[in-house]
């Protein structure tokens, strides 16, 4: 007869409280809302990816191919050949802890492994084995270990719970990039036919079929008609948008989360009205229809295969330069990787420059592609734009740097200024410091781990943002969460439904389109989520009755 | 009540071992974060589960107001329910706080009116885990609940364009 536990007892036997033994000895636990599924084969064929069969990370057999250790190895040897960076950034680190209590996840979760210095180990831990002479000799005391199938599941693991979001790297003496470490990881991972399905799904479809959300060019025209539709009642402004129009200036490229997704949907009518109201010659492409890449996410070779299509399509409609919607990774991939993914700076296309205030975007020399804060921005600075914040009165916002456009790109005051612009003063309360800016806590959920089996770690690994995003709602009323990524979209409103429940997520385009005054709209008395505005509706017939 | 200005004396010490045994639970170079950092915002979880505790521990010393005690106790559960997978190591640490007031009130429990009213203290201990039982359940429900609403809202535009009510769904 088994001893029942006392309360001590239980309390001490959390399941991931380190025991005696040294880091090496402890396995990853695969608990339900830990780990993300196994990517079903038949999107690895739909993309040729190698390896596909199915298999289950909760069982012991993850059916790899015989030769799984030899293909990792070799991979490893290719890649520190090719990136310099990542033999340094196993070579350079002297462990000195800065970035242990930095990464969002490892706050959430308290697991060790979470902590960037020891997350690189488990891959630095292996090639010091093998490409070291000091690993070869020496083993374990050098810090090497041996490539075990264990070893190959805690990469799989801890790899996946890291979003590529850098706030490491930021307190890193040596500016060590956890994200490119995981990057390439994550690409060995693929080599053996180890992928997580939520991200290889929106890949498969996004190459077979142009979106991540598998939708046709179809689908695509009929939700953007359906949102211009909807803009025309809300305002009464007819924006029609243009497709496949070849000669326009502009090729307008944002994520698909914008035209499928609550709250994206008001951001892309947000765009829409904007564009209607400055009469920007712009076109959409049906085959350029995402701009984010999950593919990034999983290979730098799928990133490139799925990003290109934008330079391509630019280059068939004959546009002068491209716009980017609000989109965290996709700006990211776009602005860092895509001239070398396309192998030169695209001749085809001009420096930008802003038809409306004749603005040259020299920042977007090489790339020549402008995001849309830079872009509304500049008009707002230039007094092209007309707003009434009264509009935005029932708003009072807090701006969520998303990581790849503020920790990556440096768009930090664009959105702010925006936002001030926008909204009455007074409605915008910025979160602490330590919680922004560079230091922003990622949403825990970006890098294709927004699955939906893995929802515990997502709630933790999001924590330190909702916990920043509560003090504010508790202490000035803050009833709106912004940001100017889609990933955020789509996975803030799940975060703050469990953290920090009233609060809304919001583009801030969307706010543009509800400030927005046109000459000869209808008389707005809601947003264009279709709430009411103050002074109208519900808080309207409230004041009537109390003044009776 | 003699035990309840005994425990308002002690509140400090009291709350501070109790604190200590719950950061404990955690591996040792987290339990020492959890502990040290003090910035309310770089250690979100140490922070939380001090809030919470120090809320449940001031609920029932002063009356044990049943809202109060519910709100410490689900800032508490709220994180150790995406944290753990068993809702007995959730809801251990109320327990705990038995040790802790035995250990840190030994000499005054050997007077036998202390001793038969930390008695009737445990019973209220007992009647907080049921009430935390009952909260850590609603958190895991609430869990489940954002996995469905979070599917939907992927294609909510498209539901929305198909004239269905998003909340009725």
């Amino acid at each position: 007869m088994s001893k029942l536990p006392k309360p001590e007892e239980l309390a001490r036997n959390i399941s991931f409280q380190t025991p005696a033994k040294g880091w090496m000895d402890v396995k990853p636990d695969f608990r339900p809302g830990t780990y993300c599924n196994a990517a079903a084969p038949k999107w690895m064929e739909w993309v040729g990816y190698p390896f596909p069969r199915a298999w289950s990370v909760a069982e012991a057999d993850w059916k790899l191919p015989p030769d799984w250790k030899e293909i990792i190895l070799a991979g490893m040897e290719d890649r520190l050949k090719r990136f310099r960076s990542l033999k340094i950034f196993f070579d350079i680190c002297v462990r000195c802890g800065a970035c242990a209590d930095k990464c969002h996840f490892y706050l959430g979760t308290g697991d060790p492994k979470n902590m960037p210095v020891l997350r690189a180990e488990l891959m630095r831990s292996v090639y010091k084995r093998y490409f070291t002479t000091a690993g070869k000799l020496l083993g374990e005391i050098a810090g090497a270990r041996d490539l075990t199938e264990d070893v190959l599941k805690e990469w799989f693991f801890y790899l996946h719970q890291c979003t590529i979001c850098r706030r490491c790297s930021l307190f890193c003496p040596y500016g060590i990039d956890m994200a490119e470490m995981t990057l390439l990881g994550r690409e060995m991972l693929a080599s053996v036919g180890l992928n997580i399905d939520w991200a290889l799904a929106s890949v498969a479809q996004c190459y077979d079929k142009g979106s991540h959300i598998g939708a046709t060019p179809q689908a695509f025209k009929d939700m953007m008609d359906f949102l211009a539709e909807e803009n025309e009642r809300i305002t009464g402004i007819t924006t029609p948008p243009s497709y496949n129009r070849k000669g326009a200036e502009v090729l307008f490229v944002m994520p698909s989360g914008d035209y499928f997704a609550d709250p994206g949907t008001f951001t892309m009518m947000g765009y829409m009205l904007l564009f209607e109201y400055i009469g920007l010659d712009y076109t959409l492409s049906t085959y350029a229809a995402e701009g984010g890449n999950f593919g990034w996410f999983v290979s730098h070779e799928m990133g490139k295969r799925l990003n290109v299509k934008i330079y391509e399509e630019a280059k068939r409609l004959k546009v002068k330069w491209i716009l980017g919607g609000e989109c965290g990774h996709m700006w990211r991939v776009c602005n860092q990787y895509m001239p070398t993914y396309w192998g030169e700076s695209p001749g085809f296309l001009e420096e930008p420059v802003s038809p409306i205030t004749g603005t040259r975007f020299e920042n977007a020399k090489v790339h020549k592609m402008v995001h849309i804060s830079e872009f509304t921005a500049d008009l707002i600075k230039h007094g092209k734009l007309k707003f009434d914040t009264q509009r935005n009165a029932h708003i009072k916002l807090t701006f969520h740097d998303s990581c790849n456009t503020s920790r990556g790109m440096g768009i930090f005051e664009e959105p702010r200024y925006i936002i001030n612009s926008v909204l009455p003063e007074g409605n915008f309360v910025e979160m602490p410091p330590n919680t922004i800016r560079e230091k922003t806590f990622c949403c825990g959920s970006s890098s294709g781990i927004n699955a939906n089996e893995n929802m515990e770690i997502r709630m933790l690994g999001g924590f330190p943002r909702a916990n920043a995003v509560r003090y504010v709602q508790e202490k000035y009323g803050v009833n709106h969460l912004g940001c100017i990524c889609a990933l955020d979209r789509a996975t803030l409103p799940t975060l703050v439904q469990y953290w920090v429940p009233g609060m809304e997520c919001t583009g801030i385009t969307e706010l543009v389109g509800n400030a927005l005054v046109f000459p000869g709209e209808l008389e707005r008395t809601t947003d264009l989520r279709d709430r009411d505005l103050e002074g109208f509706g519900e808080a309207e017939e409230t004041e009537e009755e109390g003044d009776e | 009540m003699q035990l309840r200005e005994l425990l308002t004396q002690k509140q400090a010490p009291i709350l501070s071992r109790w604190r200590q045994l719950v950061f404990d639970s955690y591996p040792a170079q987290t339990a020492v974060f959890l502990a040290k950092e003090q910035d309310r915002f770089s250690n979100p979880v140490g922070y939380r589960l001090s809030q919470g505790l120090k809320t449940l521990f001031e609920a029932l010393v002063h009356g044990g107001d049943r809202e109060r005690v519910e709100a410490g106790l689900d800032e508490i559960l709220g994180v150790k329910a995406v944290q753990e997978l068993a809702p007995s190591q959730s809801l251990a640490f109320i327990f705990l706080l038995k040790t802790v007031v035995r250990q840190e009130l030994a000499q005054e429990l050997q007077d036998s009116r202390v001793a038969g009213e930390f008695r009737e203290f445990g019973d209220i201990l007992d009647g907080v885990v049921l009430l935390g039982f009952d909260i850590y359940t609603r958190r895991r429900e609430r869990l489940c609940e954002i996995r469905v609403e979070e599917v939907k809202q992927r294609v909510s535009g498209l539901l929305r364009k198909a004239g269905y009510d998003l909340t009725n769904l």
